[in-house]
């Protein structure tokens, strides 16, 4: 037991220590010392002067009258306490994401999100049927990226498919999201069929589920959608994202059937408005079963509108345990997006250093406060800000294994 | 279970429940300042004026009323003070569970340990470094808020030198940290005028730490790990005993026991607010810090992990965080979620697209546009105001969406920036016809030159390189 939590230390001190000379950097800052403090019997004489005079205590309050004393409790009252259980006519749909073999696909390992019958980690109610997973963000092409994040995947930019085999080999990720940047008509423009030849190296390289992320441009997504869902035919990829614009272009019926025909799921993105999300998803229920179906309401990072996306996320989960149908899906959260906060990766004054942590942290938060508001799904990019993700997951779902004499005497606790 | 009817939660308050009970003398008195009672009855609603604005009501004939009003509109977690004057906090007394309901009152405060076995010089560089952490954050200061002085060497005299030295030091807000009531009665006797948090009451020594709260006037925390049937039983007897300010704390576990923790935290806060529960009704403290208590783990290891759980906390009800911390990486998050949650939940997204002027801009000033996403424009505008930059902002209608997502989404487009630039009078106020446009728009920059007729000029990613990126560029070299 011991052991196996110092390997996991271990592991999480691997990752997070991951960088460039991040212990000489934190040396270099010359933070408070927090070894243990050993003092000698001369200093003592100096520090522990006892104060000259010790105030006499304030005579007990005058509010406190002689009857009351008189009822003072002798012992421990007892009044025991009871877990306020609500039921909900309501629950989230499952979402399936990857085929196995036997299934269609050729997926060594698949994902169920979704289910939740009670808001988030309300283990009091119900424990989640599924845990939340992680998908690590892959890119199609040259992408500029902060330091932080370019230094663990510097090897493998501008080849998909073994930064996918990184990410799942090295990084633990549940499953990979690539985003066909080089798709972009203001950028290379490149095929659709260039775009499927990547996601098809993607597919050979790694057995998890893959998420195919377009560019963005409502008429080029569409037809890469639709080219991705016709050669990985009973994969069940993840298209990401179908929006209100490709829906007003005309172009989202196609790519709806087109994903329904060929057995994958869609990701329905808005800009964190649950009308507009409710609206976009009836259009898709024209084409789509409901389990196919799970909602982007946007991701703002930390410092730059998370308190917006929270909201959100806990409104859209409540009113689907309440009983709005529209809006019983699994939810996913862009989490890179913190990185474009500038604290994730600007230099700034030496008291905020190292930035290698700062960046990784900011990440980790911006996808914790969204987990708690009820999220499935988190796109991420950070190994240690993905590593604690997981970790913390198994650990909100893990109750009754903690010994509360461990921290009894928290408050006496040398540092 | 329930002791009493639940409160009417805050949104199903209306002006008339307040209404009835005002005294409505007439004809208006309008001595609050309002236009009538039921005026009055609205702001008060929406917490915007306190009830004491109504004079007559507080008379001796209207004592019954008041003190109806007084239970009508007490937060159901109960509002506790830590200090005096102008060095105290307020913590709890949130009326409502989800932020989304009405905007959380009261922002989580941050202690920051010190221990009676550091050398004094340690001491008072922590509580230094506490009082100097500062950051700006979009135009607001954050802040850290108070210092938890902790005995571990359980030597009262020493605990108490500590807490003086501190007291001396700092008018910020004191928690006492020691199981042992004697310990704390040497430091309470020396800085109980600075009314600290008293930690804390436990199973074993409840009565003792009552009667010094009592006899001191000071707030309590009561301390049961992972027992909620401990913790509400003591909660119980100590508000028999004659005690009103208490805070909760069920413990904070920080690895294997982060889901009881999570999940006590949430059940506390759930049954104060949807069972009516009084004895679960006070701010809950969390101390994140008990990630130090593993001692064969590398340090940047543990203060991740206290980053981490410190942020969970705030987003799970924490009233009161005790951190050890002082890195400002593991802090900086930590402050600046506390101050987004805390925020107007009914604080638009969006702000006013159209052509704003920054500083005093002339014929020959530059112009450059963003979106009209609240926190985008606001940072830029804080950027350009803090390079004192004269110019010309351009605020194009995103529907609320940042540059970079505005791009991806096609909200942001060539069209629309030209549109924008119709829309307003900007060519028949500057001479050239040069746009500074965000680095993230940049893929854009062909097709607003097209579409606009104006000059591109591709500004930086992110707006705190403008001043700079303006002096290097600004007025731009004859082509």
């Amino acid at each position: 037991m011991a052991n196996e939590k110092k390997e996991k230390n271990e592991r999480e001190g691997a990752f997070i220590k991951i960088g460039p000379k991040l212990l000489e950097l934190l040396n270099r800052l010359g933070e408070v010392e927090l070894e243990d403090v050993e003092i000698n019997a001369e200093e003592l004489e100096i520090w522990l002067q006892p104060p000259t005079v010790l105030l006499p205590p304030k005579p007990a309050t005058p509010t406190v009258s002689v009857e009351t004393v008189a009822k003072k409790p002798q012992e421990i009252l007892k009044a025991e306490f009871q877990p306020l259980i609500q039921t909900y006519a309501g629950k989230v749909a499952e979402v399936k994401i990857g085929a196995a073999k036997g299934e269609g696909g050729t997926r060594g390992r698949t994902l169920t999100i979704g289910g939740a019958s009670s808001p988030a980690f309300y283990l009091f109610e119900q424990a989640p049927p599924h845990l939340p997973v992680v998908s690590a963000d892959v890119f199609d092409t040259e992408v500029s990226l902060p330091k932080a994040l370019r230094t663990h995947v510097q090897e493998v930019i501008g080849d998909p498919a073994a930064w996918a085999k990184l990410a799942v080999d090295e990084f633990e990720a549940d499953a990979v999201t690539v985003h066909l940047v080089s798709t972009d008509p203001l950028l290379r423009n490149a095929s659709p069929a260039v775009a499927t030849k990547t996601i098809e190296e993607v597919l050979q390289a790694v057995d998890v589920p893959v998420i195919v992320g377009g560019c963005g441009d409502p008429k080029k997504d569409a037809a890469v959608f639709k080219r991705v869902s016709e050669t990985t035919h009973g994969e069940r990829v993840m298209l990401s994202s179908v929006t209100s614009d490709m829906a007003d272009a005309g172009l989202l019926a196609d790519v709806a059937r087109s994903a329904k025909k060929h057995g994958h799921a869609v990701l329905a993105f808005t800009a964190l408005d649950l009308n507009r999300a409710k609206e976009l998803n009836r259009r898709l229920y024209e084409h789509l079963a409901k389990d196919s179906i799970v909602m982007d309401l946007t991701t703002a990072a930390l410092g730059y509108g998370i308190e917006y996306s929270f909201s959100v996320h806990e409104r859209a989960r409540l009113a689907a345990l309440m009983g709005d149908s529209e809006l019983q899906h699994p939810t996913l959260s862009g989490s890179t997006n913190a990185w474009g906060a500038r604290e994730a990766w600007l230099k700034m004054g030496p008291e905020w250093e190292p930035r290698e942590l700062r960046g990784p942290i900011w990440e980790t938060v911006t996808a914790l406060t969204l987990l708690l508001a009820g999220v499935d799904i988190f796109m991420m990019m950070h190994p240690a800000a993905m590593h604690t993700m997981k970790q913390v997951i198994v650990n909100l779902t893990s109750s009754g294994r903690l010994k509360p004499e461990e921290i009894a005497d928290w408050v006496s606790v040398r540092i | 279970m329930t002791e009493r009817e639940i409160r009417k939660g805050i949104r199903e308050l209306s002006p008339l429940d307040v209404y009835r009970f005002l005294p409505r003398i007439p004809p208006v008195c309008a001595e609050c300042g309002e236009r009538n009672c039921m005026a009055f009855a609205a702001k008060v609603v929406n917490r915007e004026v306190n009830i004491e604005g109504c004079r007559p009501l507080l008379s001796e004939k209207y004592r019954k009323e008041y003190a109806e009003l007084k239970v009508l509109l007490a937060p159901p977690v109960k509002e506790v003070t830590v200090g005096t004057g102008d060095g105290s906090v307020k913590i709890g007394g949130k009326l409502v569970m989800y932020r989304h309901e009405f905007t959380y009152h009261n922002l989580t405060p941050i202690a920051i340990d010190v221990t009676d076995e550091m050398p004094e010089s340690q001491v008072l560089e922590r509580v230094r470094a506490v009082e100097g952490f500062k950051y700006n954050y979009i135009g607001r200061m954050v802040n850290l808020d108070m210092i938890a002085v902790r005995s571990t060497s359980d030597d009262a005299v020493r605990f108490a030198t500590t807490a003086d030295t501190v007291a001396k030091a700092t008018k910020l807000p004191l928690i006492l940290c020691s199981l042992n009531p004697d310990t704390m009665e040497a430091a309470l006797g020396l800085v109980y005028q600075r009314r600290p948090l008293i930690y804390a009451a436990t199973k074993e020594n409840w009565a003792q730490m009552a009667e010094l709260a009592l006899k001191y006037n000071c707030p309590l925390a009561v301390f049961a790990p992972n027992d909620l049937n401990l913790l509400r039983s003591l909660a119980n007897t100590l508000t028999k005993y004659g005690l009103e300010e208490l805070v909760l704390d069920p413990g904070t576990f920080t690895s294997e026991g982060l889901s009881d923790t999570i999940n006590n935290f949430t059940t506390i806060r759930r049954n104060a607010f949807k069972g009516g529960d009084d004895l679960l009704g006070y701010p809950i403290l969390g101390t994140p810090m008990t990630v130090w208590l593993e001692k064969d783990a590398d340090r940047e290891v543990l203060q991740w992990r206290e980053a981490y759980v410190a942020s969970m906390l705030m987003s799970r009800y924490a009233d009161l965080l005790i951190m050890h911390s002082l890195e400002g990486w593991v802090l900086l998050p930590n402050v600046i979620l506390r101050f987004n949650l805390y925020t107007d939940p009914r604080k638009p997204v969006s702000v006013e697209p159209g052509l704003k002027a920054i500083g005093n801009p002339n014929e020959n000033s530059p112009v450059m546009f963003t979106t009209n996403y609240a926190l985008t424009f606001f940072t830029v505008e804080a950027d350009i105001k803090s390079g004192n930059v004269d110019c010309y902002l351009l605020v194009v209608d995103t529907e609320g969406l940042s540059v970079e997502s505005s791009v991806a989404g096609r909200n942001l487009t060539a069209e629309t920036v030209a549109e924008a630039l119709k829309n307003t009078d900007v060519e028949a106020r500057v001479k050239h016809r040069l746009l500074l446009i965000p680095g993230m728009a940049a893929r854009l920059s062909g097709e607003i030159e097209e579409m606009s007729g104006w000059r591109v000029l591709v500004g930086p990613k992110d707006s705190s390189g403008i001043p700079a990126f303006l002096r290097d560029n600004w007025p731009p070299k004859k082509k």
